[in-house]
């Protein structure tokens, strides 16, 4: 029978929309599938925890090397800063008026440092270290912090443990936090 | 509306104050007499050939024949309307371009004058070869083309966009209204809703978050709350009736009404549905405001309510008492202007502004208030007030709250000095 098969389709469509109830409301049928591989080969977040990290591993002396040839043009031989951010101090001073905001003094999550240099660093060349060397960078910067021993090495797990000094000082939004009182006659004037 | 421009630019501008000066032309019922100096003064001896009673020279010889600009520009006369760019920054990969505010009418911000802020340059960027992947915490993870996207039902909203540092609370302040608050522009966009793809994927149970990356050099990264995607978020491919120009996105761009500007991912390339923020750089150590105590606020989205006069507004000149139009824009990341005020006497009274219909949510919304100059010294200054009630802050107030460090969300009010020339200046610089 020509008409068997659109049928036992449509029937089948039929069974799969009831067998997944809570499944998408696919209304326009629009777009393909994503393959695990194309997945796997675009996401490149790195949440705080450390979730995603590549495997490898690069230590603090390999970092040196790195650093000097990709980042030290930009962000000084020592991370001082230049065209490019400075990356190291300033502990102790966001309190202060003048606070200086750096990996080591602002930064509140280590596994961040690894996803921000793996996507837009060099800045000249982004996504063109290895995982060995952006680990080995983190490291660096990280000793030059204070926050890793020179003959360190990190991989996902060791990156992942480290507890930067100024995790706990974010807090929520609770704007509006100033209040005009909309004076309309006899106010003060301005300032 | 025949009062004198007083921003000159170019011999139009130039000649028709010219006229204005050597005939003493009555405006809103006050004689406004010249008033100018220096150069334009030592031009106003120039011939009036083009003036009446004579028939000026382009009504005797045919314009330019059609085709000779398949993409319209600007009149050359206005060739000083342009971005304003600062100048000597280290470098101008991560950059921001401004918007000529005060050169401006109305609310829609031409797509060239738009302002922009890069995280690694603007990419050229292929349509057909470009993809939005969406995965995650989803059904079915997907992969969808710019024809995909185009096929989506569409819609068209007027939304602002804005700058969360725009300005900082140190000084020194900027000059003109573009310094000040020119990462601000308003434009409609065209896309689909946000909510309709993912929906198209299927949202799991936990999905508390999207996080955005942008396929330039910077891989942008921001976190985007479920509840704001599933609100008024777009993917947005058309800005004021055409594709979205590279500096905004082309050919993708997510569009957040009323959120800071860099959470508005250009460039769009991925979108990844999560049960937590990436916590990214951009989130953590670059887009949070420090405060005196050494704690931080993040994820601080909304764009409060703000506005500022941009006629007359710093570096602009009063050519002669008489009658003014103040006129400025306002604009509330949480909804509607509900209602602005002007003062003329320094913030000692304050009267109620027209707004310019239609006043749309998250969209700059015109105002305007008649005046007269008495020539005296005066300062003058704008303040909103959004449906919530929120009334604009004074910088003062801000500053007790923030402190100087808090760098981002300055929407203080931003008085003008006007002085007994008639030049025009930040009040507080």
């Amino acid at each position: 029978m020509p008409m068997r098969e659109p049928c036992i389709a449509a029937f089948a469509l039929f069974a799969l929309a009831c067998a997944t109830p809570a499944r998408a409301q696919s209304t326009y049928g629009i777009g393909r599938a994503a393959t695990p591989a194309e997945i796997a080969g675009w996401n490149i977040d790195v949440d705080r925890e450390g979730n995603n990290l590549p495997p490898g591993s690069g230590s603090v002396n390999h970092g040196r090397e790195v650093f000097d040839q990709q980042c030290a043009a930009c962000h000084g031989a020592k991370g001082e800063g230049g065209v490019g951010d400075r990356l190291v101090g300033g502990q102790g001073t966001l309190a202060t008026p003048n606070p200086v905001r750096t990996v080591g003094s602002y930064w509140p999550y280590a596994p961040t440092l690894f996803d921000y240099i793996r996507r837009a660093m060099p800045q000249n060349a982004p996504q063109s270290l290895s995982s060995e060397d952006v680990y080995a960078v983190s490291a660096y910067i990280l000793h030059l912090n204070g926050l890793l021993p020179a003959e360190a090495t990190l991989d996902a797990r060791s990156l992942s443990a480290i507890q930067m000094p100024n995790r706990n000082m974010f807090v929520g939004d609770s704007r509006p936090d100033v209040k005009n009182p909309a004076c309309v006659t006899g106010c003060g004037g301005s300032k | 509306m025949t009062e004198p421009t007083d921003d000159g630019k170019g011999p139009a501008a130039t000649s028709r104050r010219r006229f204005l000066r050597n005939s003493g032309i009555v405006v809103g019922g006050v004689v406004v007499a010249g008033r100018l100096a220096g150069s334009e003064a030592s031009a106003a001896a120039e011939n009036a050939d083009n003036l009446p009673p004579n028939v000026p020279d382009w009504m005797k010889t045919p314009g330019d024949p059609m085709g000779g600009q398949l993409y319209g520009m600007p009149s050359s006369f206005e060739k000083d309307v342009i971005k304003n760019i600062p100048k000597n920054l280290p470098q101008y990969l991560s950059a921001a371009g401004r918007t000529p505010l005060q050169d401006l009418d109305g609310i829609i911000t031409p797509n060239g004058l738009f302002y922009e802020r890069n995280h690694g340059g603007v990419p050229t960027i292929d349509p057909a070869q470009h993809r939005l992947m969406l995965h995650g915490l989803v059904d079915k993870p997907l992969i969808f083309t710019m024809d995909d996207i185009r096929r989506f039902p569409s819609q068209s909203r007027i939304y602002f966009l804005e700058c969360s540092g725009n300005p900082g609370y140190k000084k020194p302040y900027g000059k003109t209204a573009s310094d000040l608050v020119g990462l601000l522009s308003c434009a409609e966009w065209t896309g689909v809703s946000l909510k309709l793809v993912l929906q198209e994927a299927g949202l799991q149970a936990g999905a508390k978050w999207v996080i955005a990356e942008g396929a330039d050099a910077a891989a942008m990264t921001r976190s985007i709350p479920i509840e704001k995607c599933l609100e008024d978020a777009m993917l947005v491919y058309s800005q004021n009736g055409e594709r979205l120009r590279p500096q905004q996105g082309y050919p993708l761009r997510l569009l957040l009404p009323g959120f800071e500007g860099n959470m508005n991912i250009k460039w769009l390339r991925r979108l990844h549905v999560a049960a937590e923020p990436a916590y990214s750089r951009e989130e953590t150590s670059k887009y949070t405001d420090l405060m005196p105590d050494g704690s931080a606020r993040e994820f601080t989205f909304y764009m409060e309510a703000k506005s500022i006069i941009t006629r007359p507004s710093g570096g602009q000149r009063l050519s002669a008492p008489g009658f003014r139009e103040i006129s400025g824009i306002a604009w509330s990341g949480r909804g509607k202007i509900g209602r602005v005020d002007v003062s003329v006497d320094d913030g000692k009274s304050w009267q109620e502004a027209q707004l310019q219909e239609p006043v749309l949510t998250r969209a700059l919304t015109r105002f305007r208030l008649p005046w007269h100059w008495d020539g005296q010294p005066a300062v003058i200054q704008s303040r909103a007030i959004d449906e919530t009630g929120y009334v604009q802050p004074t910088l003062a107030e801000l500053l007790a709250v923030r402190g100087e460090n808090y760098f981002y969300h300055n929407n203080a009010i931003w008085p003008w000095r006007i002085s007994a020339g008639g030049e025009v200046t930040n009040a507080h610089a």
